[in-house]
């Protein structure tokens, strides 16, 4: 089955928004459910991106993807018409969407996409969602307006003050932490952001969700590459997660986990980038 | 007279461990006459016994004798679908050849009729020949088979000429289930697997891949909304094992059904030109387990240039459930088997990659439950090795996805799902079998699940009309 690119966007430097048809998955999926993406069977690597939204008329759902690598980059280079193999999904758990009472949600970088839905799912089961949204610089910071659109309060914060507040979403993070009236924290980002949240609400004992970006190959719990440990068990991230009770993660090992194939993915993209220019 | 078992000519150990083309390369002509004029025409045949499926191997392997290659093909064909796969991965020495009469007289399966090699060089003889199926008139009647190894392809084309609608749904990118991901190219030629599958669409039997049933689609839904009369289950065994020891998650420390998927399915040895899914290749290796799947996991790394692969086992080499011609290969090409060790901790470096493994030596002491004898660890025996990378091949248990998703689909306590003799579930018109019910069989048995369901499906679609 071909999934057709019916838009694409390019939300800042290397952050692409793309509505691809994919009825099923559409149907099916839940806040905090990711898809395997292929562009060619019988030769790309399977990647999980979480499904940013859906449009059940059109029978589409929306990836926002950050161009880092081989797979990626090669996402990027696709337009309108063009197709993918494989989305196969919609996979993980869902979010447990409750009525919390006073959350505050975290993204990071690409994490706000990701971070996306589940705003909307809290927002439309009646919590007060404040978004602490952060990036690198400016240019890096996607779906402001959005977040605006669903959030009672936002706070943007970037690496380098060049918009926003010049901090890590931490210290926001733990002013309101202080003053004591959060229910739940959700946390998506780098994993290095995640862990440093998570110790932020530690402090205040604060329950902090946290989606997790193994390497994945099936994601069906089939192979077990995506392992992780979780309070000193190990969890599989595509059938036990994404999410999980951050408080209790090893991001030290995932983090590790994360630079498994840097050796080979590098040649990848290298190699990649040499046929491009070649054709340019 | 007595004439000489016909030996398997064979890729030079040297030569393959460094090239993934197919080890043994099937008997010719006159080797495969001459080997099936070794059997002894039993009245009773002991051997059909012995074939979870029942082929008529007497009758086949006397037309062999007789040069009627086509002829023995239809009679292999009665019951089994796949003699191609069969005659290569059976194991045979514990089903056909364990009860011929002919190894019970040398006192030795591997001295038996050599089943499984004439059965194979018939399949690939007559590959050309053999036409699909014949197909019944249209019923109206919907069937869906979930999962497309062994057992679902064999439930599909079953259902399919019947004259049902079948729907496979598959997973993973290309169908074929452990036939693809698992068994390496060596020991079994994907393109086999998928001129069967090409079989199947010819019988316009439709297979819709990257679809999850349980994510995807729910059984219900395929029941109750799109139209499905009927269903086969046949998902296979999924979830890994792990041991649990320190140092278990390291860069490095795979399971068997991540190297072997990485490998096979997702072409991992072409990567960079043709592939672009990496695996960590070279190196010191370290294969944990005894089975098939270690033995495949083992000869692998050597195929991605592993400059050494030990592999390690609890008891003795006569309790290793994997064939022993997988073993006998394995060492030629070079693997070395470590026996009556176990890993108790692997060590890594600051940067989380796998160094080296703790192992643990054992004696055998008194049998088990399964009959073989327990293996006991000797304090104070530890010892430590240099070790790149680690396979863990341990065995897989139940893949929670479909269960949790189906609540209402009973199980038994090792989470397989439960069966009657006819593959029946307690769901009205959901059969299911293969691994997804015995835990880890064998592709044969999955098979037979496939032709016992999808008879039991026919059955059940009749009387409902
Ligand atoms: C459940 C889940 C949901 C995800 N959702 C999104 C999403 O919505 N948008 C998005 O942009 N990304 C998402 N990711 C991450 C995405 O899958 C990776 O960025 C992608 O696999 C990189 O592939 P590549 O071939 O382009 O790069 P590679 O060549 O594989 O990697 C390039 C660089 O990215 C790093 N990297 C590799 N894999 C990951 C990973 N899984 N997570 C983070 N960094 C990685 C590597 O260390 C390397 O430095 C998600 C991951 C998971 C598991
Ligand atoms: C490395 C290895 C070597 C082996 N060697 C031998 C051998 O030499 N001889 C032998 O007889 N046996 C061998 N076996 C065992 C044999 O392969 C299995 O017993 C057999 O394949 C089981 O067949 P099956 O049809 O039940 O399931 P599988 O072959 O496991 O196929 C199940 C399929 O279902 C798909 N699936 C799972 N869940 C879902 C879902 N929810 N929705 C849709 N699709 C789904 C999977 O992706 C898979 O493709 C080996 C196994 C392995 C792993
Ligand atoms: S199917 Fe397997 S067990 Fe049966 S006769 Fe053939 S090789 Fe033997
Ligand atoms: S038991 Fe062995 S010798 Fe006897 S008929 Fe069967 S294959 Fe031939
Ligand atoms: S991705 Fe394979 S088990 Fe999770």
């Amino acid at each position: 089955m071909a999934h057709r690119i019916v838009d694409k966007e390019k939300l800042s430097e290397n952050v692409y928004r793309m509505e691809i048809e994919a009825k099923y998955v559409a149907e099916a999926r839940e806040p905090g459910q990711f898809v395997l993406i292929a562009y060619d069977n019988d030769r790309s690597e399977r990647i999980p991106l979480t499904i940013a939204d859906v449009d059940l008329d059109k029978g589409t759902i929306t990836v926002i993807f950050q161009a880092v690598g081989k797979s990626t980059i090669e996402f990027a280079s696709l337009n309108v018409g063009d197709s993918f193999d494989a989305v196969a999904g919609p996979l993980g758990n869902p979010t447990d969407i409750e009525k919390y009472g006073k959350v505050v949600c975290v993204g990071g970088g690409i994490g706000n996409a990701p971070l996306y839905p589940i705003v909307k799912a809290l927002k439309q089961a009646g919590n007060e969602v404040i978004s602490i949204l952060g990036a690198r610089n400016k240019e890096l910071l996607i779906l402001e307006e959005q977040f605006k659109e669903i959030s009672d309060e936002i706070i943007t914060v970037t690496d380098d003050g060049s918009y926003g507040r010049k901090a890590l979403v931490t210290e926001p993070l733990g002013e309101l932490c202080s003053k004591g009236e959060i229910d739940l924290c959700v946390a998506i980002g780098p994993a290095i952001m995640m862990k440093f949240c998570c110790q932020t609400t530690k402090k205040y004992d604060i329950p902090t969700i946290v989606s997790l970006n193994s390497i994945m190959v099936d994601g069906t719990g089939m192979c077990g590459g995506c392992r992780v440990e979780v309070g000193g068990e190990t969890k599989f991230t595509c059938v036990d997660g994404p999410e999980f009770d951050g408080h209790k993660v090893d991001f030290d090992q995932l983090i590790k986990r994360l630079g498994s194939y840097k050796k080979y993915e590098q040649q990848a993209a290298a190699e990649h980038n040499c046929k491009l220019e070649g054709k340019l | 007279m007595k004439i000489p078992q016909q030996p398997m000519p064979e890729q030079d150990p040297n030569e393959r461990r460094s090239n993934i083309n197919e080890v043994a390369l099937g008997y010719t002509e006159e080797q495969a006459r001459i080997e099936a004029m070794r059997c002894l025409d039993c009245k009773n045949a002991p051997c059909i016994e012995g074939c979870p499926v029942q082929i008529d191997i007497r009758s086949f392997v006397k037309q062999i004798a007789d040069g009627k290659f086509t002829e023995a093909l239809d009679t292999i064909k009665q019951t089994s679908l796949l003699p191609a796969v069969c005659g290569r991965v059976c194991p045979q020495e514990t089903q056909c050849q364990e009860t011929c009469t002919l190894g019970k007289v040398m006192k030795d399966p591997m001295k038996a009729v050599s089943i499984g090699r004439l059965e194979r060089y018939v399949a690939d003889r007559c590959a050309e020949q053999s036409e699909s199926p014949k197909v019944a008139e249209d019923t109206g009647k919907k069937v869906a088979i979930v999962g497309s190894g062994p057992g679902g392809l064999v439930a599909a084309a079953d259902c399919r000429r019947a004259g049902h609608k079948v729907t496979v749904f598959e997973a993973f990118h290309k169908p074929g289930g452990v036939l693809m991901y698992g068994i390496p190219e060596f020991r079994l030629p994907k393109e086999l697997v998928a001129k069967e599958i090409e079989t199947l669409k010819q019988m316009d039997v439709e297979i819709m891949c990257n679809f999850i049933i349980g994510k995807t689609r729910s059984i219900s839904q395929l029941m109750n909304e799109d139209g499905y009369d009927a269903m086969f289950l046949a998902v296979g065994a999924g979830l890994p094992r792990f041991m649990n020891i320190p140092g278990e998650n390291l860069i490095g420390v795979y399971s068997a059904n991540e190297y072997l998927t990485r490998a096979n399915l997702m072409n991992a040895y072409k990567f960079g030109s043709e592939s672009d899914t990496p695996i960590i290749r070279g190196g010191k290796v370290a294969v944990i387990g005894g089975g098939n799947v270690a033995m495949d996991a083992a000869r692998t790394a050597l195929r991605l240039g592993a400059e050494s692969v030990k592999l390690i086992y609890r008891r003795t080499e006569k309790e290793m459930p994997a064939r022993i011609e997988e073993i006998h290969h394995a060492k030629e090409e070079g693997v070395e088997v470590n026996i009556l060790k176990s890993p108790i901790e692997y060590k890594g470096d600051e940067e989380g990659w796998v160094k080296s493994m703790v192992c643990q030596s054992f004696e055998l002491g008194e049998p088990d439950d399964s009959g073989r004898r327990r293996p006991v660890p000797i304090e104070g025996s530890e010892e430590e090795f240099e070790i790149d990378t680690v396979i863990v091949a341990i065995g897989n248990k139940a893949n929670p996805l479909l269960r949790r998703a189906t609540p209402e689909l009973e199980y038994n306590k090792w989470g397989n799902i439960n069966i009657g003799e006819n593959c029946e579930t307690n769901l009205p018109g959901v059969y299911a079998g293969g691994d997804a019910a015995l835990g880890a069989a064998t592709v044969i048995l999955a098979m037979g699940h496939g032709r016992t369901a999808a008879k039991a499906i026919n059955d059940y679609l009749a009387e409902k009309s």
